[in-house]
């Protein structure tokens, strides 16, 4: 049988600066698959090569067994199996909640305007967010904003849900509603890669925790195994700062060189608290060809 | 600030003696030779500045956005391509332009231009709004964060698709503005349109304006052409600030 997903010595390089160093990984349907590590070990790079938001230097990525870094693949039609969910969440501003999530089944799937609605309403009822479609998202919470975004990338009806620090950009009494809407998911089977610092979460709802750090996938098993029992000392070190934020040992602190990944030694912010990265997505600038 | 409220009654005063008062109103304002003026100051030349300008505007608007499509392409080709023209239709005077278009198109095309003078003007002026319009709209897109095109890319959506559903839109509330400006700046510069050899049915404000003023042998026909361009230009004026004032608000 094929895998869902399917990563064969993915490297990844922007500019001199080489992010991901060989990554072989496969994720099969209905599994889900919690990324941790430090910032900047690239796990984001790694979820954004999974949909071809960003081009792999080298190496290959196959989705259902078609292969997305071939050449000739229809890369607009293979996202459409596949949603993403943002840490900044990114929904449409100019857009009413219920056009946020109509538009793509309406332009892309080509559904007409009431079954689109259809579904839209569907997914938001999902997502406990029912009678919200004439909202503006600006008008919604930060939670209810994420949830919205799940409910847009699942009208699509994808395959595999990508999700990227989804409640890191949240106020702490918020993430409870998000990470509820991802388990129920699970629970269904939706086949899933998630990057979280949400360890309970990770416990509780992964069948396989990969721990990434300096580009590189260190550590990977049952969440028993990685999070409960880590061999690796720099899974450890990670560890035992995300779960004890308070108690880091002084010759561990963050000695501030750029690039951490390699020594195992996490940012600042990681040593206050797991949540809360600033970070990718919400920058101006840049609208390149994709 | 006692000061200089007695500075300004000071100029004032020296002003009000100084001047010939009669003679200055004369020139300017010797409204009674300007009743021939109308209606075809409004039903003709005004009405012919406005076509102008919506039809300059339409092309440099459609050409704009292309070009400025072009400059944040992939293909450098384009990039190279946009950035010429742009370098072009902002360096030369509108003038210069508008005089290349009018008598050069239709030796080009052996015949007359498709259009007449509205065709010609529409392309003359119109490459030189363009010029600057694409600047305004790269500026525009640019403003909109990455994560848009992103989310719009991940849901299946083509560039072009994303481009003109999501990025577009949102980019060009943020430039409603500079471009409400252009229409302002456009509408002056039709006055250039005078320097083409146009048919009387053709005539816009600037030319009406100085045909009378042959004719009455004072200024105040230009003065009559020019508080018409006002009747426009100020409200829009108005406009263009208060939308500013909402967009600062709103930040
Ligand atoms: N578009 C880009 N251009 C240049 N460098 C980039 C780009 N995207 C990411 N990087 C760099 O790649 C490295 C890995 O980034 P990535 O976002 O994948 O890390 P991460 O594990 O997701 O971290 P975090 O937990 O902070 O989100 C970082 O050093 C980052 O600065
Ligand atoms: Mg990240």
């Amino acid at each position: 049988m094929t895998h869902m997903v399917e990563i064969r010595d993915l490297h990844k390089s922007f500019g001199s600066l080489e992010v991901l160093k060989g990554i072989d990984f496969t994720v099969d349907r209905g599994q889900v698959i919690c990324v941790i590590g430090p910032s900047g070990s690239g796990k984001s790079t790694l979820l954004r090569c999974v949909n071809l938001l960003e081009t792999p230097t080298k190496g290959q990525v196959f989705v259902e067994g078609l292969e997305l870094t071939h050449p000739d693949v229809d890369i607009d039609a293979a996202r459409r199996r596949v949603g993403m969910v943002f840490q900044q969440f990114n929904l449409f501003p100019h857009l009413t909640v219920l056009d946020n999530i109509t538009i793509a089944q309406r332009r892309v799937l080509k559904r007409g305007k009431a079954e689109a609605v259809r579904v839209a309403e569907e997914n938001l009822a999902k997502v406990g967010l029912e009678g919200k479609g004439r909202s503006y998202p600006a008008q919604l919470s930060g939670g209810q904003q994420q949830r919205v975004a799940i409910a847009r990338a699942l009208a699509m009806d994808p395959d595999l849900m990508l999700f990227d620090e989804p409640t890191s950009a949240l106020d702490p009494e918020l993430v409870g509603d998000v990470l509820a809407v991802m388990r129920q998911l699970a629970d269904e089977g939706m086949t899933m890669i998630v990057v979280t610092h949400e360890m309970a979460f990770a416990r509780d709802v992964a069948d396989r925790v990969v721990f990434m750090d300096g580009g590189v996938i260190v550590e990977e098993g049952s969440p028993d195994r990685v999070i409960g029992a880590p061999e690796h000392p720099r899974t450890q070190t990670f560890l035992r700062r995300v779960l004890d934020p308070t108690h880091a040992e002084p010759d561990e602190l963050d000695t501030g060189h750029p690039h951490r990944g390699l020594t195992g030694e996490e940012s600042p912010d990681m040593v206050k608290g797991p949540s809360r990265h600033g970070g990718e997505g919400a920058g101006a600038g840049g609208v390149g060809a994709l | 600030m006692i000061t200089q409220y007695v500075l300004f009654v000071v100029v004032l005063v020296v002003l009000a003696f100084t001047i010939d008062w009669p003679k200055i109103q004369e020139t300017f304002f010797d409204f009674k030779a300007t009743r021939e003026m109308y209606p075809d100051l409004f039903t003709v030349a005004l009405k012919n500045t406005v076509i102008y300008t919506v039809s300059a505007y339409v092309v440099g608007f459609v050409l704009g956005l292309v070009v400025a499509l072009m400059r944040l392409s992939s293909v450098a080709l384009y990039r190279w391509v946009a950035l010429l023209f742009v370098e072009i239709f902002r360096g030369l005077p509108a003038l210069l332009t508008l005089l290349i278009i009018g008598f050069g198109l239709p030796v080009a095309l052996g015949g007359p231009v498709p259009g007449g003078t509205v065709g010609a003007v529409a392309v003359g002026l119109g490459l030189v709004a363009a010029a600057y319009m694409a600047e305004t709209f790269r500026a525009g897109i640019q403003a909109v964060p990455r994560g848009q095109m992103e989310a719009a890319r991940s849901l299946g959506m083509s560039y072009p698709r994303a481009m003109f559903s999501i990025v577009i839109p949102q980019g060009l509330r943020i430039i409603i503005p500079p471009l409400t400006n252009e229409l302002v700046l456009l509408f002056k510069d039709s006055s250039l349109v005078s320097a083409l050899g146009i048919a009387a049915a053709g005539v816009e404000l600037t030319k009406m304006g100085s045909d009378f003023a042959i004719n009455t042998a004072d200024a105040t026909p230009f003065v009559v052409a020019g508080a018409s361009y006002l009747i426009i230009t100020v409200p829009l004026g108005i406009v263009v600030r208060r939308l500013e004032a909402r967009q600062a608000k709103a930040r």
